[in-house]
């Protein structure tokens, strides 16, 4: 009697408790669509947005190479190159492929179509080939970053005049240019090999990478061995007290500071009072450390505390001191997640601009820097440099950055990953 | 925790029934035991039987041991024989675990944990202030409930001891050590062609054994074994017993066991445990057989446990 009344019952409610659940789950596919759909729009864009940097636009062009036009005497110097006037010959060079012009606006407009890194490039390109002085070669020459951006299809011709770099008469010019096969496209190698440049087509991030290389290696050094020697230290042999809570209460607090008060810390302390270089790796490296250390301490402290206490108890038990115990057996375990907590932490300081504002590594760096005292600046400063430029040049260099440093943050994560499956296979 | 308050209500059903029950033929003031549900009830309890014995290599005296506030084990004294199997036996929580764990120190990293009394090992304090507890810990080696073999090869688990603690010269020492002592724990048949796989890829039983031979490979002079056979099948059960019945001619062993048949099968004396008393000591076959406390009485014949 009484069952078949809860049988009436519970169907009753069967009917609900599953729509309920069905509902749920929608609610959370839903909420993983809108998560992706951001991320593949965010990724589009930047892509889209990036690519067109990894490559740069050349026009061949007939240059003369007379001696006495570049002011070079016979068997020239180091010296006499660096005196020689390419510049002039690239620009007479530009005047003859197109005599008709006339008039110094549009001779200015005129020698903007190439960068005016060409001349440089050129001087390289003889100083490498001594016996081409006298002749008249046809050389690929750098294209101004503007002249480029048309080039790639990125300026509208109906787009107002006054609206946009690239004059109408320039548009012909190299409309007639490319007609005579006198345009190419290359990969942009200067993007990876030079360091920040006024120039859009002459900027690239080595110097940035190399200054994140140093900045994330002073942060590894210090961070790395001081957080797991803390973790072990209070997780092993600790004992439970009053300071001791203080202080685990207070690097729990620690992990939540934002980021540019660290960056505040670095210049009270660092710069000011130790008098450490400005804009220098290993400044921001120490800033850096400071803000990935709870970080790492607090995950190798989890990563520890997960290593089944049997183990401990084995080792003990077969006589093995604490420290034996800590360094033979309970790191080994702890490690995939140690390692995967330090890298996430990096990650997070390779990814971390505002802290180094602070301590002056935004500077405008053209060299790349050569150890870790040397003014530099990194990636993410470098991205907040460009976004800021006005040029459309930098625009996409911009995002081109952008992709870099994502490529190394996967490429790091994707480490941690690594080496977490391959300590736990063993 | 839970476990104890379980079978602290359980235990007062078992009290209530046991007053019913006239018993008059035994010692006396037992109708005041019966209704043990008060730790201070117990406390003045003075141990049935024969706790000590002329030839101890291990001997406990008044030891008390706290955890925090709780008073886990009261005044027990208790003489481990040399060469001889010890069993001890009692309800969940009753503290022969937390006994066995003082007589090497293994208590020492717990937090809160105070031992208060007097162990001694061949008449040297256990807990005196001269006593490494490494050196102690070689001397006394333990096997656990659940068998943990380190995450590295079954070679690396035996040599692990005599390597950290100087015993073997040279590899080929080392190797005779290790070798010798799989086939202490008959295991050696079964993995000598595997020594560099990894010690937690085996079985159930032949990880329990390997950790037998990983206590043995540092020469202790006794092994405590901690219920170490509640996680293996009978066959692998019945392994481990051959084994202990084999290995106390070289070595004194304590064990502590929640199956009363195995206390029956490989000791030699048993001692039964309540609620951090020891409530009696005795020949094995005595205690199996005449009981003569009623609490002994009910435990072994199944009324609680």
């Amino acid at each position: 009697m009484s069952n078949y009344d809860n049988t009436t019952l519970i169907a009753a409610s069967l009917k609900k408790r599953y729509a309920r659940e069905r509902r749920f789950q929608w609610y959370g596919r839903f909420a993983v669509f809108i998560g992706f759909v951001f991320l593949i729009v965010l990724l589009a864009d930047i892509v889209s947005k990036g690519m067109p940097a990894f490559t740069q636009h050349f026009i061949k062009v007939d240059v003369t190479l007379d001696a006495d036009r570049l002011g070079l005497p016979e068997n020239p110097t180091q010296q006499d190159y660096f005196g020689a006037d390419f510049g002039g010959v690239v620009k007479a060079s530009l005047r003859e492929m197109f005599p008709e012009v006339s008039g110094r606006g549009d001779k200015k407009q005129l020698y903007r179509l190439i960068s005016v890194g060409a001349e440089y490039d050129l001087r390289d390109h003889l100083m490498a080939n001594p016996e081409l002085v006298g002749t008249t070669q046809s050389i690929w020459l750098r294209a101004h970053s503007e002249a480029g951006s048309y080039l790639k299809g990125q300026v509208s011709r109906a787009l107002p005049e006054a609206d946009r770099k690239v004059k109408d008469i320039q548009m012909d010019w190299l409309d007639q240019l490319r007609r005579d096969g006198r345009t190419q496209s290359r990969f942009n190698t200067v993007f990876f090999t030079a360091g920040d440049s006024r120039e859009p087509e002459l900027a690239g991030i080595r110097a940035a990478l190399q200054g994140s290389f140093f900045t994330l290696m002073v942060t590894f050094l210090l961070a790395f061995p001081v957080g797991v020697m803390a973790a072990v230290y209070l997780e092993e042999f600790a004992p439970r007290n009053r300071l001791t809570d203080l202080i685990e209460i207070n690097i729990n607090n620690l992990a939540a500071v934002p980021s540019i008060v660290f960056g505040l810390l670095g210049l009270a302390v660092f710069i000011n009072f130790f008098e450490l270089p400005r804009s220098a790796p290993l400044v921001g490296g120490m800033v850096l450390s400071l803000m990935t250390l709870p970080t790492i301490i607090i995950t190798s402290r989890a990563s520890i505390q997960a290593v089944s206490p049997s183990i401990r108890e084995a080792a003990l038990g077969v006589g093995a001191s604490q420290l034996q115990t800590v360094l033979h057996h309970v790191l080994p375990v702890a490690m995939p997640g140690i390692l995967t907590g330090s890298i996430i932490g990096m990650a997070q300081a390779l990814g971390e601009s505002a802290p180094l504002l602070m301590i002056g590594m935004v500077a405008f760096i053209m060299d790349a820097p050569s150890g870790v005292t040397d003014p530099s600046t990194v990636l993410p400063v470098q991205i907040f440099l460009w976004a800021d430029s006005p040029e459309r040049g930098f625009t996409e260099k911009t995002s081109a950055a952008i992709i870099v440093l994502m490529g190394f943050l996967i490429l790091m994560n994707a480490l941690a990953v690594f080496l977490r499956r391959r300590f736990e296979m063993k | 925790m839970m476990q104890g308050t379980e079978n602290m209500g359980s235990m007062t059903s078992v009290a209530i029934e046991a007053e019913t029950v006239e018993t008059d033929s035994r010692e006396t003031g037992e109708s005041r035991v019966l209704q043990l549900q008060d730790q201070d009830e117990v406390r003045d309890y003075v141990t049935i039987g024969a706790p000590f014995v002329d030839n101890a290599k291990m001997a406990a005296r008044n030891v008390n041991v706290h955890y925090g506030e709780k008073h886990a084990i009261m005044d027990v004294s208790l003489d481990i024989g040399k060469n001889e199997v010890i069993a001890m036996i009692g309800p969940s929580g009753c503290g022969k675990s937390t006994f066995l764990r003082t007589l090497n120190r293994m208590n020492d990293i717990i937090a809160g944990c105070r031992v208060d009394g007097e162990i001694t090992l061949d008449g040297e304090d256990v807990y005196g202030r001269q006593q490494d507890t490494v050196m102690l810990r070689a001397r006394v080696g333990m096997v656990f409930q659940k068998p943990n073999p380190f995450p590295k090869s079954i070679y690396e688990n035996v040599a692990y001891g005599p390597r950290i603690h100087g015993l073997a010269h040279n590899k080929a020492e080392l190797d005779e050590i290790v070798e010798s002592s799989l086939r202490r724990a008959s295991l050696f048949d079964e993995v000598k062609d595997n020594l560099d796989k990894p010690g937690t890829g085996l079985s159930g039983g032949q990880q329990q054994r390997l950790c037998i031979a990983r206590a043995i490979a540092v020469s202790p002079e006794v092994i405590l074994m901690d219920e170490p056979c509640s996680a293996l099948d009978p066959i692998a059960t019945a392994r481990i017993e051959e084994l202990i019945d084999e290995l106390k001619e070289k070595y004194t062993i304590a064990i502590v066991t929640h199956s009363m048949q195995q206390a029956a099968r490989v000791s030699q004396r048993t001692a039964y445990f309540h609620l951090g008393k020891l409530i009696e000591v005795g020949g094995t076959k005595d205690i199996f057989t005449r009981p003569r406390h009623q609490l002994t009485e009910n435990y072994i014949t199944g009324r609680f446990g």
